[in-house]
């Protein structure tokens, strides 16, 4: 199994770690028992621009190398375009991923999603 | 940058005096030892000396000594030789639920096969239990097959044990010994074994041979059919380069046991009281003291194996993990569940194997940069002591799989 350059530089020096103060949008998803976890938070303005993004994870270095770029990619993105977002363009992003790793990049993608799902709920709560 | 190689339950490199000794077999003694003349029968004798060099390891008869291309495939013709030959007598086959593929993938193409196999759990430890054993002997039990020392865990079994047991009863046993030889004493007179399967690229020879121990007398098929190599029971023409230095090999580990041994041992302890002392929610996997002397196994809470691996090879150390990313497959290791661990525990294991030239300067050196990798990837990690997996919520728990 081989990484990319790109895939181990995101692993070893990840952007967006940790919890943003005032995330009004959290999704998590996967399951210990699969071995990955990711929790991505985004702080929305009211113009539904995802002003900042980041990323707790646990998993593997495939897992924390697509939440860190998937963060990357997603901030400064308007709801709409990053509810477009797919797992495929993190792939392309990191340069590929091995086979049995493309799930850590669907794991992201559909992170993104809940965590906007997250804010849409909250929203419609107010 | 200097590497730290800790992954000598995966494979060892091959000692240069093994190396010298088998490389005269790939051109000035080429002839196949199953010619009469000259350049055959000298190489015959070399093979010959070999058995006697891995007999003498574990106090075997050199006619018991049967080589093989591997120890997988000497576990596959022990269970499916023996299966064969006496499925007349029963179809039952007890074995144990952490052994190694080789055993527990062979028992599986055999219940497929018509065949009934019994697997005998462990307990938190790894070990089985005696009793569970005589209460799982039947009537019509015709093999018992349990490993000598795991793999992952590095658990030593009751060998002795099981063997007076099941020899009571007139059953074949078979033990994989593959991790075992090299690293604790082999003696099939002692251990009441009458199969034992062995592997040279464990003690410091190359892959690619192995041997079955078969006890004179014992029925078993064959399992490679063709000449009349290994005394007819296991055809194709001798690999007589690796076979010489498999005896090489095994005649060193022997030599070399005690003070292999001693050594490791004391790494080992110096690595576990290391990291137990120094690094939190941390549990040390496998017996306390029934453990092979080389053999390291832990689990860190909150993190996942495969990115312990790829923190500790980026400062130059080679470790191994029971993590599903890194075998492959979506589950963690069989063994790790078989203790007891949850699933999201296992994966967070990591592996360190010691060999005879670890050193105390390379155990210092991880026990440190250890401490800052794991404290690097529980920071990154959503679960933690207070946060724990169990009330974490999960918008898809079974999302991708």
């Amino acid at each position: 199994m081989e990484y990319t350059d790109v895939v181990m530089e995101n692993f070893t020096c990840p952007k967006h770690v940790g919890e943003i103060e005032g995330a009004n949008g959290i999704g998590q998803v996967g399951s210990p028992a699969c071995g990955d976890i990711m929790k991505i938070f985004l702080k929305i303005n009211d113009d539904g621009i995802i002003e900042d993004a980041s990323f707790k994870t646990f998993g593997c270095g495939a897992a924390v190398a697509s939440s860190s770029m998937a963060t990357d990619m997603i901030i400064g993105k308007s709801i709409e375009e990053a509810g477009k977002f797919k797992n495929s363009d993190v792939v392309d992003a990191l340069g590929g991923l091995p086979a049995e790793k493309i799930h850590c990049s669907v794991l992201a993608a559909e992170a993104i999603q809940a965590a906007i799902e997250d804010y849409h709920n909250k929203k419609a709560q107010q | 940058m200097k590497r730290i190689y800790l992954d000598h339950a995966a494979t060892t490199p091959v000692d240069p005096t093994v190396v010298e000794a088998m490389l005269p077999f790939f051109t000035e003694y080429f002839g196949n030892p199953s010619s009469v003349y000259t350049e055959g029968r000298g190489v015959k004798k070399s093979i010959e000396a070999a058995r006697l060099q891995i007999a003498k390891a574990i106090n075997a008869d050199p006619r018991e000594i049967y080589f093989t291309g591997s120890g997988s495939e000497a576990d596959n013709w022990a269970i499916k030789g023996i299966a064969m030959k006496n499925q007349a007598k029963g179809k039952h086959i007890i074995t144990s639920n952490i052994e190694h593929h080789a055993v527990l993938h062979t028992c599986e193409y055999l219940e497929k096969q018509g065949f009934e196999v019994t697997y005998l759990p462990v307990d938190e430890y790894g070990l089985i239990s005696l009793d569970d054993l005589r209460n799982a002997i039947r009537k019509d039990t015709i093999l018992v097959t349990i490993m000598f020392a795991n793999n992952e865990i590095g658990t030593i079994e009751p060998i002795k044990e099981i063997g007076e047991i099941v020899k009571e009863k007139g059953i074949i046993f078979h033990t994989d010994a593959v991790q075992a030889l090299g690293n604790i004493p082999v003696d099939v007179k002692d251990l009441n074994v009458d199969l034992l399967s062995i592997s040279a690229h464990k003690i410091y020879g190359p892959k690619g041979i192995g041997a079955l121990f078969i006890r004179k007398g014992v029925p078993i098929d064959n399992l490679i059919h063709g000449g009349a190599q290994e005394r007819k029971k296991r055809a194709g023409t001798e690999n007589t380069a690796e076979i010489v230095a498999f005896g090489k090999a095994a005649e060193m580990a022997t030599e070399q046991l005690e003070e292999n041994a001693a050594h490791m041992k004391k790494l080992r302890d110096l690595l576990i009281k290391g990291v137990m002392d120094k690094i939190p929610q941390v549990r040390l996997n496998g017996h306390p003291e029934k453990r092979l002397p080389g053999n390291v196994n832990f689990c860190f809470d909150y993190i996942e194996g495969e990115s312990i691996l790829l923190s500790l090879d980026i400062i130059g150390v080679a470790g191994s993990s029971g993590s599903a990313c890194t075998s492959g497959s979506l589950d963690p290791s069989h063994v790790l569940l078989a203790i007891g661990l949850p699933a999201g525990v296992a994966h967070g294991s990591l592996r360190l194997t010691i060999g005879k030239h670890t050193t105390e300067e390379d155990i210092n050196y991880v026990v440190e940069n250890l401490i800052q990798i794991i404290e690097r990837l529980r920071k990154m990690s959503p679960i933690n002591a207070d946060c724990p997996i169990d009330d974490a919520v999960f918008d898809k728990a079974d999302h991708h799989h």
